[in-house]
């Protein structure tokens, strides 16, 4: 009874903590004071801080999908005076790929991104939820990326008048290029402390690799982004097992955005950024609050329906559902989680898999009763049987959503788009039944129950 | 205890009056592909006063133009998101639209656009579904030691999936429905709680198998139906009156994505006693007759 006092405690101030994180957003709230009424503006709480030197900061802000809350829209116009006509529509679409893999890799979760043929122009379209960070994402879709290693025609004599600037005119390509990556890194440098891009040669880049700097030992070796000269260092050694580094005076997000954009590959034809605009949802305003409201009822539904079924065990149950929808709205809120319809699909799924954990249990104590064991006992037997099945149940969940999400990025399975968004959820939703379902309704009906 | 068992020709007879129009019409018609999967048009004009609705959606009506969605902003701009067409329909409903507006119009876009859920990704999504149901059935023969269990829960599957494809495959045919990257996560949905239910139910019947290991086998199945049952049956109940509240109230867009959660449920919680026991039941049986002989 102690134990179960102590982590009641711990639930009711682990719930008071997410009510506050999850407080609903520009919630205006209209108080009568002294016969005046004052209005306070109810938002959820950010941390804008520095701990031990590291600076947090975090805003608990629900993120919405494109089909809900809309967000910006990016028209990329590709420049395909250079590719032959039969070509146009797969460097299209191979561009349009390239940069998918670039917001993925950004993190922008739930993006859209087709392509666009109006006329003999060849468009691709990029809308991207919510309306934060858009410079950067317009830095990030809209470079080519090409790199490229060279060597001066001329080695540069130091003594010469300063340095001598590396062009595509004063140099000439080795043979390494993007092409020869096979992945790259934002890493701070050991001495410095200076941000640059670490980068891993494919075998077959690693061999050519190691012959240039062989070759050029003592001389000058650039790398060029787009043409234009990022760093031109002075080769020391041989470089046999395919590491460099890409240095520059780069800050933080410059190299963390060159990096994403080696590892998604060059773009095959250059685009231009035509616009930019805001977009509304998708959905339309009307056909979101009534699926809400919708949403509400048939909860209201399921909680009603409990407690008919199960009278005041059931009434339990509910709140330990309220305890779900909290942590999982945080959890969204927290990770964030980017909230589409495909996800909502996913957390209903989710609460019928919560209700049915509780269920499952209270059918079992009902059996156990029936075979005329004592309340207690056979409360907590029906825990004990109910565990298996449950366990077993939401396990293959949970290996669903981790296949369907694919966290390892295999280029085999999904690495973008709605499924993934439904994986999150259903997986978080699983995670969190689990844990109501267990410790949350456990820990009420030994507070609050005393049989019948 | 209600003797399951002994009804198995019935359970195979309402699956079979399920599946067969279903399968029969998924192999003749297919599916309605959504714009999502096969692109469209996307049209935006800017007029200097406003057009009526009433003649707009009279210019849809008389063009016949699958217009998906319209989105009106501020200073009279209209944008349309429309299905595939020809490009001779967008012209002849651009010319509709201007005889409906006073005033000169512009055409800010005109684009044909490539689908949000191309054949690549549509690609990379089965194969990882494929996966997912390797991995469960796999799962499902080491928790129960048994490789009929993890075969049977995904037969139920299978069936459940084309119970739900069948049935979008008759409404596309008879009430045009198309099937978007909505019905996509219900059919995800319906995979995992399809496995999810039967779980529940081979939990039962592994328990009384441990606890009476020579009872027959058709006697542990009805028991094991009948205590899960009224479980089963509540469990959908809580789901269904979800979906039910969303498919009556729930906005238009959202409508065909609920019902086909909602078939998703019916089938999935049908199939766990229904297809998955009594293959296990009658694979149980082929055995044993093999052993006698």
């Amino acid at each position: 009874m102690k134990q179960t006092k102590k982590v009641f405690s711990i639930l009711v101030i682990l719930a008071m903590i997410l009510i506050i994180v999850d407080l609903p957003e520009n919630y205006k709230l209209t108080i009568p004071f002294f016969g005046k009424s004052q209005t306070f503006t109810i938002n959820p709480p950010a941390i804008d801080t520095t701990i031990v030197g590291i600076h947090i900061k975090k805003d608990f802000k629900t993120r919405l999908g494109l089909d809900l809350a809309g967000g910006t829209q990016l028209t990329l116009e590709a420049d395909m005076t250079t590719i032959p006509q039969v070509d146009r529509k797969d460097s299209l679409e191979s561009a349009k790929q390239v940069i998918e893999r670039r917001v993925n890799f950004f993190g922008v979760s739930e993006p859209v991104i087709q392509t666009a043929l109006s006329g003999e122009k060849y468009r691709i379209v990029v809308e991207l939820p919510g309306v934060t960070n858009t410079n950067e994402a317009i830095a990030l879709v809209g470079q080519t990326a090409q790199l490229e290693f060279r060597e001066h025609i001329k080695e540069p004599i130091a003594t010469e008048s300063g340095f001598v600037i590396p062009t595509i005119e004063n140099t000439v390509a080795v043979g390494i290029t993007g092409r020869d990556l096979k992945k790259s890194l934002l890493q701070f440098n050991a001495q410095s402390g200076e941000p640059e891009v670490g980068i891993q040669f494919t075998p077959e880049g690693s061999k050519k690799f190691a012959d240039v700097t062989k070759r050029l030992i003592g001389k000058r070796l650039a790398i060029f982004l787009d043409n234009i000269v990022v760093t031109d260092p002075t080769v020391n050694t041989e470089i046999a097992d395919g590491q460099a580094v890409i240095t520059g005076s780069f800050t933080v997000d410059a190299a963390k955005q060159l990096a994403i954009q080696l590892n998604a590959g060059a773009l095959p034809v250059p685009v231009k950024i035509v616009e930019k605009r805001t977009i509304g949802a998708s959905l339309g305003a009307d056909s979101v609050t009534k699926s809400v409201r919708a949403g509400m009822i048939g909860l209201g539904l399921v909680a009603a329906f409990m407690i008919v079924q199960y009278g005041w065990l059931g009434f339990l149950a509910d709140i330990a559902l309220c305890m779900y929808g909290l942590i999982t709205l945080f959890l969204y809120r927290f990770i964030p989680v980017t909230l589409t319809l495909p996800g909502i699909a996913g957390f209903i799924l989710s609460i019928g898999m919560a209700v049915d954990s509780n269920i499952l249990i209270f059918s079992r104590y009902k059996e156990e009763l029936r075979r005329g064991k004592p309340w207690q006992i056979a409360m907590e037997l029906g825990f004990g049987k109910a565990w298996e099945s449950i366990r077993d149940a939401n396990f293959t969940t949970i290996i669903t959503s981790i296949i369907l999400f694919n966290p390892g990025n295999w280029p085999f399975l999904p690495t973008s788009g709605l499924v993934r968004g439904f994986a999150a959820t259903l997986f978080l939703g699983v995670i969190t039944s689990l844990f109501t379902g267990i410790v949350v309704t456990r820990t009420l009906i030994r507070m609050f129950y005393k049989g019948k | 205890m209600i003797r399951f068992t002994k009804y198995i020709w019935i359970y195979v007879m309402i699956s079979a009056l399920v599946l067969i129009p279903g399968v029969y019409s998924l192999v003749k018609n297919g599916v309605k592909p959504s714009v999502d999967f096969t692109g469209g048009s996307v049209l935006e004009i800017k007029t200097q006063n406003p057009i009526e609705q009433t003649s707009i959606d009279d210019a849809i009506k008389t063009q016949k133009i699958p217009v998906l969605s319209m989105q009106k902003q501020n200073g009279g701009t209209y944008l349309f998101r429309i299905g595939q067409v020809s490009e001779e329909q967008i012209s002849k409903f651009i010319v509709a639209l201007q005889a409906k507006s006073e005033e000169p119009m512009d055409i800010l876009r005109n684009d044909t656009i490539g689908p949000i859920l191309g054949s690549e990704l549509l690609f990379k999504s089965v194969v990882a579904a494929i996966f997912a149901v390797i991995a469960i059935l796999f799962y499902v023969a080491y928790a129960f030691k048994d490789m009929k269990s993890g075969v049977a829960a995904v037969l139920a599957l299978i069936h459940d999936v084309l119970v739900v494809f069948g049935s979008f495959s008759l409404f596309g045919h008879f009430f045009g429905v198309e099937v978007d990257t909505l019905f996509m996560t219900a059919f995800l949905t319906t995979m995992s709680f399809s496995v999810h239910d039967t779980i529940v139910i081979f939990d039962r019947i592994r328990e009384y198998r441990k606890r009476s290991p020579n009872a027959p086998f058709a006697d542990v199945i009805d028991i094991a139906l009948t205590e899960t049952m009224s479980r089963s049956l509540i469990n959908s109940f809580t789901i269904i009156f979800m979906l039910l509240a969303l498919v009556l109230m729930g906005g238009e867009t959202v409508r065909w994505f609920a019902v086909a959660l909602l078939i998703g449920t019916i089938t999935g919680t049908y199939s766990s006693p229904f297809v998955a026991t009594p293959i296990l039941l009658l694979w149980n049986r082929l055995e044993e007759k093999k052993k006698h002989h």
